[in-house]
């Protein structure tokens, strides 16, 4: 029972974050993506100083905020202060985790996380953080209601938005002309990438996020052309990640979600060398199949 | 006070060694970082940053010891994978650079973790060390270890010293360094190994996850005092060295405090700081620059209008009214008010009741600026080709720009023209026509 509920958490973390890093990556977004997980540390922390517990809603908010800030900022010191973008992104996220890091070891009486679990989190502890309701039945793993949950908040974002996030992504001109402001819609994604960001937080931790909103999609970009075969692929990816990363780490005695993304960057190495159209071994051979002809 | 003076005073040779290795580190990350700050790639330091993780849990399961030197090399050798994988993913496929970079840092990371509690978890008693490298362990530098990552950080400060031509060359104008035979791409190589080396040595200091501060924040910090080069090496390695002293002050004031997310928390409000309030380039100064400019031509516009009610009226010494002057051309009332009471004050425009009217100075300054305005329009339309129609909007922009050697280059290029395209007479000093 222990397994199913770690690897459906880990599927629904993949499924989650792979769906929003599509958007990500096709606007050009990764790193902004990479500093918001890393920037809504100290969301996370005050979050937890003002609840007392860890109480998600609360976190979320916090996360949500600082996430939206954080984008906020870097926008903000690359057109007000022309600095350049990569060094924005690079200031203003070191800035942020270091206070949060900061915020854990002063309040570290009072705050229950660790250094290193805001690193690599702690899948395995998934199924000991149970849901009791006050009757005193049992409901489950809390962290899996709440990655489910905001599983079917993003789902719901990526449905009902669908036109204006597919617009907005890959012609920003055009939904301009069209009346859809670029700016709202990029909010709102900043906003859910770090609302996930916290979710999955305690399972996989700040940066291994990173690999799941990254990896999966970058490898089903390899694969397809069509974007709506992206979005489901990368959500198949994810899965496989959890399950085959679960078993990796069982294996080797080592940490899930490190195991997870290991195996997220693996298939990404197999869509590089093997994928049919944009693969290695397929470009040479076709590279082979035109020489004939031009010589 | 006290634990001011001990440390401060550096009696104890502990701390002394651990403040010299510490600013020794954090200085040659900011002297690297300050060229690949100015390459744009400062994100590539931070996948190396990253990607060193694997290395060194590597060598230590290779070697079973701790040994600085099997680290470094360990964490040298991913980290050059690392930028190998991600400039060939970018060059050999669809993937943009910025997914690349993501991409390598977190999956290499990952793996990284994966090796670090498998190790861990196998109980090995020598390797409680090893998760410091996550968030650095500046203050607890000592002996052999100190010794190595010093020795190291002088090589980096020396060897930019010896390619600061070269390296100065390449970051600003590759192109122009190629065409006069540098060997750009080994030179490129070298930077990169220095990049790596500072990396793999700021780790020590500040952890894997803070180091892209290290390389990045200094050199950004001090780009916005500077243009010139070697002040801003300068600059940036000052910035560094100080918040490596604060970081080692503060956890040795308060041990429980990290120092490396101290040092990374100085030198960011050193950074942010420099950002807002630094003159010439300071998001504060450009504001107000902004302002002052926004307001020089509001000035101006009323200027113009009060000269150009005149024109109308052919009585330059009417006083006028707020009506009055809202009749001609919209201008905020809020904006307005101040702007009349400015001109006022300035001796412009003299004020009676709720009358203003031109000065001989305020007239002089409202006839220039209409005359640059029409002399503009003349030269649109003479030189440029512009429908007469089309030539207001800009004129109406530039005459606020105008220099004086501009505006005597205009009327000697059309010969002093009579009037615009619209048939306004151009209005001359008295002097000069």
């Amino acid at each position: 029972m222990d397994t199913l509920y770690i690897i459906s958490t880990g599927a629904i973390v993949a499924i989650t974050c792979g769906v929003l890093g599509c958007y990500l990556i096709l606007k050009k977004m990764a790193m902004v993506g990479d500093a918001i997980s890393h920037a809504v540390l100290p969301g996370i922390v005050i979050a937890f100083l003002l609840s007392g517990s860890r109480d998600s809603v609360t976190m979320l908010l916090g996360a949500g905020i600082l996430g939206v800030l954080t984008t906020f900022l870097i926008e903000f010191f690359h057109t007000k202060g022309s600095l350049q973008s990569d060094a924005s992104i690079g200031v203003t996220f070191t800035w942020l985790f270091a206070l949060g890091v900061i915020l854990i070891s002063m309040y570290a009486g009072d705050v229950d996380l660790d250094q290193d679990c805001v690193l690599h989190g702690e899948i395995a502890y998934v199924p000991l953080d149970l849901w009791i309701l006050p009757n005193g039945s049992i409901m489950g793993p809390r962290t899996l209601y709440i990655s489910g949950f905001v599983l079917i908040l993003v789902l719901l974002f990526v449905i009902i938005g669908y036109k204006e996030l597919y617009i907005t992504t890959f012609d920003p001109a055009f939904a301009s002309a069209i009346g859809i402001s670029t700016v709202l819609w990029h909010y709102l994604l900043m906003g859910a990438v770090s609302l996930t960001t916290v979710a999955s937080f305690e399972s996989v931790g700040a940066i291994l996020v990173v690999s799941l909103l990254i990896a999966p999609p970058a490898t089903a970009y390899l694969l397809t052309e069509n974007f709506k075969k992206m979005l489901w692929l990368t959500a198949f990816t994810g899965m496989l990640v959890s399950i085959l990363g679960y078993y990796l780490a069982v294996w080797i005695d080592g940490s899930i979600a490190g195991a997870m993304s290991s195996v997220a960057g693996l298939f990404f190495l197999l869509a590089l060398i093997f994928s049919p159209s944009e693969g290695i071994i397929a470009k040479k051979l076709r590279q082979q199949k035109l020489q004939p002809n031009n010589s | 006070m006290e634990d001011f003076i001990t440390f401060f005073s550096f009696q104890d040779p502990n701390i002394r060694y651990v403040v010299a290795g510490s600013i020794l580190i954090a200085v040659s990350s900011a002297i690297v970082g300050c060229f690949t700050f100015l390459k744009k790639k400062a994100l590539v330091g931070d996948a190396v940053a990253h990607s060193v993780l694997p290395g060194i849990c590597l060598s230590f399961i290779l070697t079973g010891t701790k040994n600085p030197i099997y680290i470094i090399i360990g964490a040298f050798v991913t980290g050059w994978i690392s930028l190998i994988l991600i400039d060939y993913i970018t060059r050999f496929s669809k993937i943009k650079e910025d997914t690349a970079i993501g991409l390598i840092l977190s999956v290499f990371f990952g793996i990284g973790v994966l090796l670090l509690t498998m190790i861990q978890h196998n109980g090995n008693a020598s390797q409680t060390g090893l998760d410091s490298f996550l968030f650095g362990k500046a203050a607890a530098l000592v002996g052999y270890d100190l010794l190595i990552f010093s020795i190291i950080s002088i090589i980096l400060l020396l060897a930019v010293i010896l390619f600061f031509k070269e390296f100065t060359l390449i970051s600003f104008d590759e192109n122009f360094a190629k065409s006069i035979g540098f060997p750009v791409k080994r030179l490129e190589l070298v930077l990169t190994t220095l990049t790596v080396l500072a990396v793999v040595t700021g780790i020590q200091a500040v952890g894997v996850v803070l180091m892209a501060a290290m390389l990045i924040t200094p050199s950004a910090a001090a780009k916005f005092w500077t243009n010139k080069l070697n002040i801003m090496l300068i600059l940036a390695a000052v910035f560094a060295a100080f918040s490596s002293i604060s970081g080692a002050f503060i956890s040795f004031t308060s041990p429980s405090m990290p120092t490396g997310p101290w040092i990374v928390m100085v030198i960011s409000i050193i950074a942010l700081t420099s950002f807002f309030f630094a003159p010439r380039h300071g998001i504060l100064y450009n504001i107000i620059k902004q302002r002052s400019i926004k307001k020089r031509i509001l000035h101006e516009n009323i200027l113009k209008l009060f000269y150009q009610l005149g024109e109308r009226e052919n009585d330059f010494n009417a006083s006028r009214s707020i009506d009055n002057i809202l009749e001609k051309r919209t201008i905020k009332l809020g904006a307005l008010k101040p702007g009349l009471r400015h001109l006022t004050k300035q001796g412009f425009l003299s004020k009676n009741k709720n009358f203003w009217t031109l000065t001989t100075e305020g007239k002089t300054k409202g006839q220039r600026i209409v005359k640059l305005h029409r002399l503009w329009e003349v030269y649109l339309t003479k030189y440029l080709r512009i429908a007469p129609d089309h030539v207001h909007e800009d004129a109406d922009n530039i005459e606020h720009f105008l220099t004086p050697e501009l505006e005597k280059r205009l009327e000697n290029l059309l010969n002093y023209p009579e009037s615009d395209p619209h048939s306004s007479a151009i209005p001359y000093d008295q002097i000069t026509s």
